[in-house]
């Protein structure tokens, strides 16, 4: 059975002006669209694309916030010490593999939910929906705080509850090493982050034409069938913007991390790096290149997604 | 896929009066909250509404010991000021970040604040404390431990009032001791606190977590060894002479290797603070502990709320802190805080007035006896109020008076972040550390290296 998918909408031109002029209507309407969204754009220009640049320009300083007078010109000293430092390419791991593992797992866990939302009897479908999504209203760093309750050796019922499973004992201390350590650090973004998977990869689901199903089942296809052929690869653009959303997002993880280890065993991200250098050690210079560093790292990832990928945006937004 | 015509038109068409009441009724609704958000704004920045200045003291947190006390000392003014406290966050680090950006923006409504002594040369460094006039650092220095005049202190200037001294004794158990022939009327030495330990398979508790506790630990022991963590200070951080290096570092290393390594740590010694000491000692398996006198009113609360026997504190007993060598007297850990009056306040006066007031010996007192932070007033250890709450005071002063230092410099937080990273965890401390970290640390205040 080959793969099925709805052939493309055909988009046709407007026919509102002939090419090339711009009708009085459409001049009006484009800026009415600019008085309504220039604000908006305004203040995203004040509060992201300042920060982005005065970030940039201090990065090329030797500026520490207790010493101002001794602000220096430093040029790309500060990117030269970061990429030549082994704390910056363990960090940078200890990211990635943060995100592989969070994504991979949400990702399936988002699936498996969706599709139980998806398939849930109408009358209860508000309340399960709610509870799958409780994790997710929940504060980062209250989550993580329940997460370190949960397990640590005093006061955690975790090495009570779960002495059955292999390695696990009274005695375990979950935050000793980095990759237990690592292991809560996870769990607690899985248990957290899953329903905004499950929510976007349920508008997927909403997506697919019933009438595809339908056919596929005529035909004799399985569950199983069902699912590869006909349900995925039309929900492909909701999957594909799902895990662009929850990549960048996990590649920036903070909070978990500065509540449970505080950087300790080597669980220290990028995000955290730029932390300790710019808030603990007040050294704004380097700090700032370390989150210009941060900030390529996530335009990377996105344009992988977008261009590697084939992602579109619009269409995931039903716009296509 | 395209849009539902049909939804969004039907929703567009709801009938128009019923959709302008209800945006009539939220625009009203949130004209009032606009209303009442503006008028809390301005109440809150209400300096100037003719009534006695408000001070705003930004305090460590603790039981409400802080808070009682700017009461008191607002009604002591006799309406010359209030007091209003805010609380910084738990950790010492935490809280140095939050007054440091606040200060480095010249936040004008930081009059008092109370810093950890390590911090103190920093922020004097940086400007951000107002000078201390030399009539209010005579009386504030009158009668006060010397090493809590020391904290206070940067290029021999006091730049800030010592409030409260504190300083880590060696907790243990008093039927322990006994049945191990230890002695604790005469000096023990951390060989003879661990051998103890395991004979008797009791708990040793310390600091081995990484954060400032664990720099703490390893300070006591380099200075009770006879050395320093900062050899000779300077004034550009490349110039900075580290002391990790050193016979008095490899002996400090050796001892929180042993103590690490004994099996009477508990599993969770890398992420042990004061507080799992504590808990620790409270415990079935309780021997000893080094640490703040805070844990023994602690405990009473405990007791008080009947989650803790009372023959628990009965066993309970203190001595100065273990010796690192049998025949050099301990550097026990020093703590405490210092009144710290922020430089870009419009209220310095008032603010050192109150600054006096706050560590008054009757306040000292009472900070003593309520939240267990001993006072940086010798005179207040002889209270007797203090000693019938305090049964160990003897001990504390005499441990206050024994007390060293952290490194004092401005650059103490990247001093304190390489030790905690290489020191941590403790298990792992081998004899080449004192060199690792003397490198990691010089290269990371030389500016070649994160942190």
């Amino acid at each position: 059975m080959s793969t099925t998918t709805l052939p493309p909408t055909k988009k046709d031109a407007p026919v509102s002006a002939p090419a090339g002029r711009t009708s009085d209507r459409a001049r009006s309407e484009r800026k009415l669209g600019w008085l309504l969204a220039g604000p908006a754009f305004l203040v995203m220009l004040a509060v992201t694309a300042y920060p982005i640049l005065q970030a940039a320009y201090d990065s090329l300083f030797s500026y520490r916030l207790t010493d101002p007078d001794n602000r220096s010109f430093n040029g790309l000293g500060n990117y030269t010490v970061i990429l030549t430092d082994r704390l910056w390419w363990t960090s940078l791991g200890v990211t990635l593999l943060i995100t592989v593992i969070t994504v991979l797992v949400e990702l399936v866990l988002g699936f498996a939910l969706a599709m139980v939302m998806a398939k849930m009897l109408r009358a209860i479908r508000p309340v399960v929906r709610a509870a799958i999504l409780i994790p997710y209203a929940v504060i980062t760093v209250v989550s993580a705080f329940a997460w370190q309750f949960a397990f640590d050796i005093d006061t955690g019922f975790v090495n009570s509850w779960f002495t059955w499973l292999p390695g696990v004992s009274a005695d375990t201390d979950w935050f000793g090493d980095q990759g237990t350590s690592l292991l809560v650090v996870c769990l607690a973004e899985i248990w957290k982050t899953t329903p905004f998977i499950s929510l976007l990869l349920l508008a997927g689901l909403a997506q697919v034409p019933e009438v595809l199903q339908e056919a596929a089942q005529v035909d004799g296809a399985t569950w199983w069938q069902r699912l590869w052929k006909v349900t995925l690869p039309n929900m492909k653009a909701a999957i594909m913007v799902a895990l662009l959303f929850r990549t960048l997002d996990a590649f920036r993880v903070f909070d978990s991390i500065f509540v449970m280890t505080n950087g300790a065993n080597n669980t220290e991200s990028v995000s955290f790096l730029a932390y300790r250098q710019t808030i603990s050690r007040l050294e704004i210079g380097l700090g700032s290149a370390v989150s210009v560093l941060l900030f390529l790292c996530v335009v990377l990832l996105a344009t992988l997604f977008i261009k590697g990928f084939k992602v579109d945006l619009a269409s995931a937004r039903g716009e296509g | 896929m395209p849009n539902a015509p049909g939804r969004s038109g039907s929703r567009g068409r709801a009938p128009a009066p019923l959709l302008a009441v209800g945006r009539s009724r939220r625009r009203g609704t949130a004209g009032a909250a606009a209303l009442l958000v503006a008028a809390g704004t301005l109440a809150a920045c209400g300096g100037d509404s003719g009534g006695p200045p408000t001070l705003s003291w930004y305090t460590n947190p603790d039981n409400g010991g802080q808070k009682e006390i700017a009461a008191r000392c607002s009604e002591a003014s006799g309406g010359a000021y209030t007091i209003s406290t805010s609380v910084l966050p738990n950790a010492a680090a935490g809280q140095r970040e939050q007054l440091i950006r606040r200060l480095a923006a010249e936040d004008s409504s930081i009059d008092l604040m109370s810093l950890d002594p390590p911090f103190v040369p920093e922020f004097a460094e940086a400007g951000f404390l107002a000078p201390v006039p030399e009539d209010v650092a005579e009386r504030t220095t009158d009668g006060v431990v010397q090493g809590a005049i020391d904290g206070a202190t940067w290029n021999d200037e006091l730049v800030a009032v010592p409030f409260w001294a504190n300083t880590q004794i060696l907790w243990y158990r008093k039927s322990v001791a006994e049945t191990a022939g230890l002695d604790m009327s005469q000096p023990v030495t951390w060989d003879q606190v661990v051998q103890a330990a395991q004979d008797q398979d009791v708990l040793i508790g310390a600091q081995g977590a990484r954060a400032e506790s664990l720099t703490v630990w390893l300070n006591g022991l380099i200075e009770s060894a006879g050395g320093s963590i900062i050899e000779e200070n300077a004034d550009k951080p490349e110039d900075i002479v580290l002391g990790l290096d050193t016979e008095a570092g490899q002996r400090a290393a050796e001892v929180m290797r042993a103590v690490a390594e004994s099996g009477q740590v508990g599993a969770a010694f890398s992420t042990a603070d004061e507080n799992a000491g504590a808990t620790g000692f409270e415990s079935d398996q309780g021997g000893f502990t080094v640490n703040y006198p805070f844990i023994w009113t602690q405990a009473q609360g405990k007791v008080a709320d009947g989650v803790l026997d009372q023959s628990v504190i009965d066993d309970y007993d203190a001595a100065v802190w273990p010796r690192v060598d049998a025949d050099t007297p301990p550097a026990p850990p020093l703590g405490g805080i210092d009144l710290g009056i922020g430089a870009f306040s419009e209220n310095v006066d008032l603010a050192f007035e109150a600054a006096e007031c706050i560590r008054s010996e009757e306040n000292q007192a009472f900070y003593f006896t309520n939240s267990g932070n001993p006072a940086s007033l010798a005179s207040v250890f002889d209270d007797p109020e203090v000693l019938e709450a305090f049964p160990q005071a003897p001990v504390i002063r005499e441990s206050l008076e024994l007390a060293a230092p952290r490194p004092q410099t401005p650059y103490y937080s990247e001093i304190t972040g390489g030790v905690q990273r290489m020191y941590h965890p403790p298990a792992s401390v081998g004899d080449e550390t004192g060199a690792e970290a003397t490198e990691f640390i010089g290269a990371v205040l030389r500016g070649d290296e994160l942190l």
